[in-house]
């Protein structure tokens, strides 16, 4: 009876770990992706690369303040906020689309504007002097008859 | 032929533009001695409000940037916490500044070595940049005026201190 009660129990256990383990694996995954998505985002301020490829002292202490956010259970964007708390704006990868800030993501747009328009423009001053050459071809006129017949008789001469 | 003339210009005013950007925007050159040091305001490192260096004018100031991080600040850290207890006082005072480091991890190196004197936190590293330090330690006396007296980069030790920093202060009569 006691043997059976214990089989049971080990069987009950080994149900339990076999559903724990996944949901376990599971977590860390995603706090690893979490983590790894996060350090692609922000910089290693004293290494000048992202946190990522970062593998100074100093990165490594800011990979640790990280996943300590994220294990409390904090968000993206918190943990981004306590990064700039601490380091300041310069620790994000991608600068806050405000202020000077903004020119990082106005100055590309603007510039493709422009060249799109000067292009447009280049495209339509080309246009236009080829339409103006073609105005201004000479007109291409037929032989004369005084010609067509010189043409006659040169063909008939050299008939065969 | 106008039309080109404007784009010649503008072309050559943001080429002109962004050289004048890269110059300005270039690595801060070190302070050198006789300079003024930069004193922005920087949050006190394990307590709340902000400190600036300015607070300190009228007393001699041995700036050290350091950070949790950093062997060699460990390896220091002694040092200064010495040299504090011995000149500390009206006239004479350590200042350490915490840069490009977590405010936590910093507090926590305080207290390991009982940092007897104020701390400022530089998180980003601006302060240091405008001292143009190029790493951690590195260390700046600074006179009541607020200029550099001497500087050295890399760690101090207690030969150093004694050799080179105390025969700037002022005596030690004066200076309790």
């Amino acid at each position: 009876m006691r043997a059976r009660r214990a089989g049971t129990a080990l069987l009950v256990l080994a149900a339990l770990t076999a559903l724990l383990l996944p949901t376990a694996a599971g977590a860390a995954s995603a706090l690893r992706t979490e983590l790894n998505e996060i350090e692609a985002e922000v910089m290693c301020p004293i290494c000048g690369t992202l946190l990522e490829l970062a593998e100074s002292p100093e990165a490594t202490r800011e990979k640790a303040f990280v996943e300590k956010l994220v294990k409390q259970g904090k968000s993206k964007d918190e943990v981004k906020d306590a990064l700039v708390a601490q380091y300041g704006e310069a620790v994000l990868a991608e600068p806050k689309g405000s202020g000077f800030n903004l020119s990082a993501y106005l100055v590309p747009i603007i510039a493709f504007a422009v060249a799109v328009v000067l292009l447009a423009l280049a495209i339509w001053r080309w246009r236009r002097a080829a339409g103006s050459r073609e105005d201004h071809k000479p007109e291409i006129e037929g032989p004369s008859d005084e010609e067509r017949e010189r043409l006659d008789a040169d063909l008939a001469r050299y008939d065969l | 032929m106008r039309l080109r003339s404007v784009i010649a210009v503008l072309v050559a005013v943001a080429v002109v533009a962004l050289l004048v950007f890269g110059l300005l925007s270039k690595g801060n050159s070190r302070i050198a001695v006789g300079e003024e040091a930069p004193a922005p305001e920087l949050a006190k490192l394990g307590e709340s409000g902000k400190g600036s260096l300015k607070e300190y004018r009228g007393k001699w100031v041995l700036v050290n940037f350091w950070a949790s991080w950093c062997e060699p600040c460990r390896e220091e850290a002694p040092a200064l916490v010495k040299f504090q207890g011995e000149h500390g006082g009206k006239n004479f005072t350590v200042v350490g500044i915490d840069t490009q480091d977590i405010s936590d991890d910093g507090a926590k190196f305080a207290e390991e070595f009982g940092l007897p004197y104020p701390l400022l936190h530089d998180g980003g590293g601006d302060n240091a940049h405008e001292f143009g330090t190029t790493g951690v330690p590195e260390n700046f006396l600074l006179e009541p005026n607020g200029k550099v007296a001497w500087e050295t980069p890399g760690p101090v030790d207690a030969k150093v201190l004694e050799e080179e920093v105390v025969p700037l202060l002022p005596p030690k009569s004066e200076a309790s």
